[in-house]
């Protein structure tokens, strides 16, 4: 009668601590240039090694520019952060993909193609997108820095138990509706604080037709409601996925840990602390139309007015309306927008370019929009030129830039300027999340390619 | 950094706004040091100065009339980013309290390991909270960590707050995590071996 968050939680409990939290053993450490060089700082000034190097893999993705890596980085103190986690990484005898490294690119890309992320395993990083290796079974999640530090010295942290929440999607996703709009169907819902407290499974018909790299867009955007972590129980396409890849189990491991994993599901009579039920015929399209994750709505309705809000949810709304230059109760489809990015840990896999190409095939770029195509690793980039996307796309007018966050965050020069509107692939439409003043609409890969091709917001479905 | 926590009594900085996230707290572009000091000159970056980089008079933190080391915030603070740059933003700042109705999980951690508290508090109580600092900026609130009480020193209400016994003692006692885990090493090996 036991959750699969919980199978694998109590198979990684080293101790409990009276009226505190738990003490966890980690599996997997993933360190990005970013959050971990006071981590390490850290272990220096206490005079501690690193507990378990071989659990542990670092690169660096944030501050990587998306162009002539094989230079050195022209911003010095984004160098200086990337050169540090080297360092360290050498330092403290750690696995580093370094720029140019055939294996990186961002981190949630990377360990799931590489094999480094496997059902079963406790999995942290510095940073809220690890809930990304949930989609192959995995308990992940993201940490603080200090957090980050308490890995590298014990191979552990301290957590306390979250809630469980099963989110069950029946049914199956339309046409044009994709992973992503899913999440963003569920985020409108939910808002960004509903599942706050709790780890997620999701379950469901919708769920299990998914591609591996559709889960992987699914479990990424768990945050975004708040959530610890999603994940989804293995199955046949989390295994089929996962064979034959670098790190992966080979030969009689492979079967070994086969069997184990099969055991990773849910008990039919397992009691979760709360249920929700989404229908998949009732998702079309999404698009965010305001400044924070849950601000999403069909991409051919209306943004919400303001007559149901309370004075305190009145403030942070016309404030969001005001930093987007939109108006309660209008329309989007057919506005202009200046930017498009495809790219990010939540839609930087080969299936998204994919997507994206087959809708741009035989259209063209519309003159005024600056479209940044960033794939997330080096690895989907080889894909994307094996299966010569890369000619389609040129066709297009399209150009791909080189593996990273990009401007997911824009922590290197790919910052959308003050005021324009990009359709953008990533996760999060805060305020300046793209570069100061920048307006961002989240959506798929689908919707962000429609809008390339015609100028404008536009539903996808016109043009499959 | 490690600043043992008893009883705090302050001013309030209110800051009404639901869903403050930590991209707001920090803008991404300010997480490039190699170290933890510093981001408190940044805290709110866009919120506090313009383009220009002159200071936006509109902003709370730099109207004069409200100060101290409470930070009030509207509910789900913290949300977004795991970045813990955000928690050292608000702890370099000065503040060493932030109460809000509801905190992000991540970041309520990260405020925690810290040695900055956060207090959650009832929806009605943040709400007279704010009432009580708009009417008198220099009214005061008691955080008192050893009974988890805050008291609204305007109107003398008070309720309780939750914190696990663990962390309590260690906010008390000055003690981090680290100091935990690397006197339990026995245990983590004893473990290891069973698999």
């Amino acid at each position: 009668m036991n959750t699969l968050f919980d199978k694998i939680w109590d198979a990684h409990v080293v101790q409990q601590i009276n009226e505190g939290p738990t003490q966890l053993y980690i599996d997997r450490l993933y360190c990005h240039e970013v959050t971990s060089p006071q981590a390490f700082a850290g272990l220096r000034a206490r005079g501690l090694k690193c507990f378990r190097p071989d659990h542990i893999y670092c690169m660096p993705d944030h501050n990587t520019p998306t162009h002539d890596q094989d230079k050195p980085i022209a911003d010095p103190v984004s160098r200086a952060q990337v050169d540090t986690l080297a360092k360290n990484a050498a330092d403290f005898g750690l696995t580093h993909f370094g720029m140019m490294n055939p294996k990186n690119g961002i981190i949630h890309v990377v360990g799931p193609e590489r094999g480094l992320t496997l059902p079963g395993m406790t999995i942290v990083c510095g940073d809220s997108h690890t809930s990304t290796h949930g989609a192959l079974g995995a308990v992940a999640f993201g940490i603080g820095t200090s957090e980050v530090e308490m890995v590298l010295a014990s191979q552990c942290i301290l957590q306390t138990h979250p809630k469980t929440m099963r989110i069950t999607v029946d049914g199956r996703l339309g046409r044009g509706v994709t992973a992503k709009d899913l999440a963003l169907y569920m985020m409108s819902k939910m808002t960004t604080s509903g599942a706050t407290g709790y780890f997620v499974e999701y379950a469901g018909e919708a769920v299990r037709s998914l591609s591996m790299e559709g889960r992987l867009t699914l479990c990424n955007l768990s945050i975004e409601m708040g959530a610890r972590g999603g994940m989804v129980a293995p199955d046949e396409t989390t295994f089929a996925y996962i064979k034959g890849r670098e790190y992966a189990p080979k030969g009689a491991d492979w079967d070994k840990a086969v069997a184990y994993w099969r055991t990773l599901r849910s008990d039919d009579d397992a009691v979760f602390d709360k249920e929700v039920r989404f229908d998949a015929a009732d998702i079309e399209p999404m698009i965010t139309y305001g400044t924070n994750p849950g601000m999403g709505m069909g991409i051919t309705g209306h943004i919400p007015t303001t007559d149901a809000m309370s004075e305190a949810e009145k403030v942070s709304f016309e404030k969001s309306m005001h930093y987007m230059g939109f108006r309660p109760g209008e329309q989007l489809l057919g506005k202009p927008v200046d930017y498009v990015f495809l790219g990010a840990c939540t839609n930087g896999r080969i299936e998204d370019f994919r997507a994206f190409a087959s809708l741009v095939k035989g259209r063209r770029k519309a003159d005024h929009i600056t479209a940044w195509l960033v794939p997330g690793s080096w690895m989907v980039d080889a894909q994307i030129r094996e299966e010569g996307l890369d000619k389609v796309l040129g066709e297009a007018g399209f150009a791909i830039r080189q593996p990273g966050c990009s401007a997911c965050l824009a922590m290197n020069d790919d910052k959308i300027p003050a005021g324009k509107y990009a359709v953008s692939t990533s996760n999060r439409n805060f305020e300046g999340r793209q570069g100061p003043g920048s307006r961002t609409l989240l959506a798929s890969p689908l919707v962000a390619a429609a809008a390339a091709v015609t100028g404008v917001i536009t539903d996808p479905r016109e043009l499959l | 950094m490690k600043q043992k926590f008893n009883i705090l009594t302050s001013t309030c900085v209110p800051l009404p706004l639901e869903n403050v996230d930590t991209d707001q707290i920090i803008p991404a572009r300010f997480l490039k040091a190699t170290t933890r000091e510093g981001f408190g000159e940044n805290l709110f970056r866009d919120w506090r100065y313009r383009a220009d980089g002159t200071p936006n008079p509109d902003f709370v933190l730099n109207n004069p009339t409200y100060g101290g080391q409470i930070l009030v915030a509207g509910k789900n603070f913290g949300s977004g980013s795991s970045r813990e740059h955000a928690a050292w933003a608000i702890a370099d700042y000065g503040f060493r309290v932030v109460v809000s109705s509801f905190f992000a999980d991540i970041h309520k951690n990260n405020e925690l390991n810290n040695f900055v508290l956060p207090v959650v508090v009832s929806e009605p109580f943040l709400q007279e909270l704010f009432d009580s600092i708009y009417a008198n900026p220099k009214m005061e609130v008691e955080v008192d960590l050893p009974r988890q009480i805050i008291t609204n020193k305007a109107t003398g209400r008070s309720e309780s707050f939750e914190i696990n016994a663990y962390k309590k003692h260690c906010l008390m006692n000055g003690l981090d995590d680290i100091d935990f885990l690397v006197e339990n090493k026995d245990k983590i090996e004893a473990w290891e071996k069973k698999q």
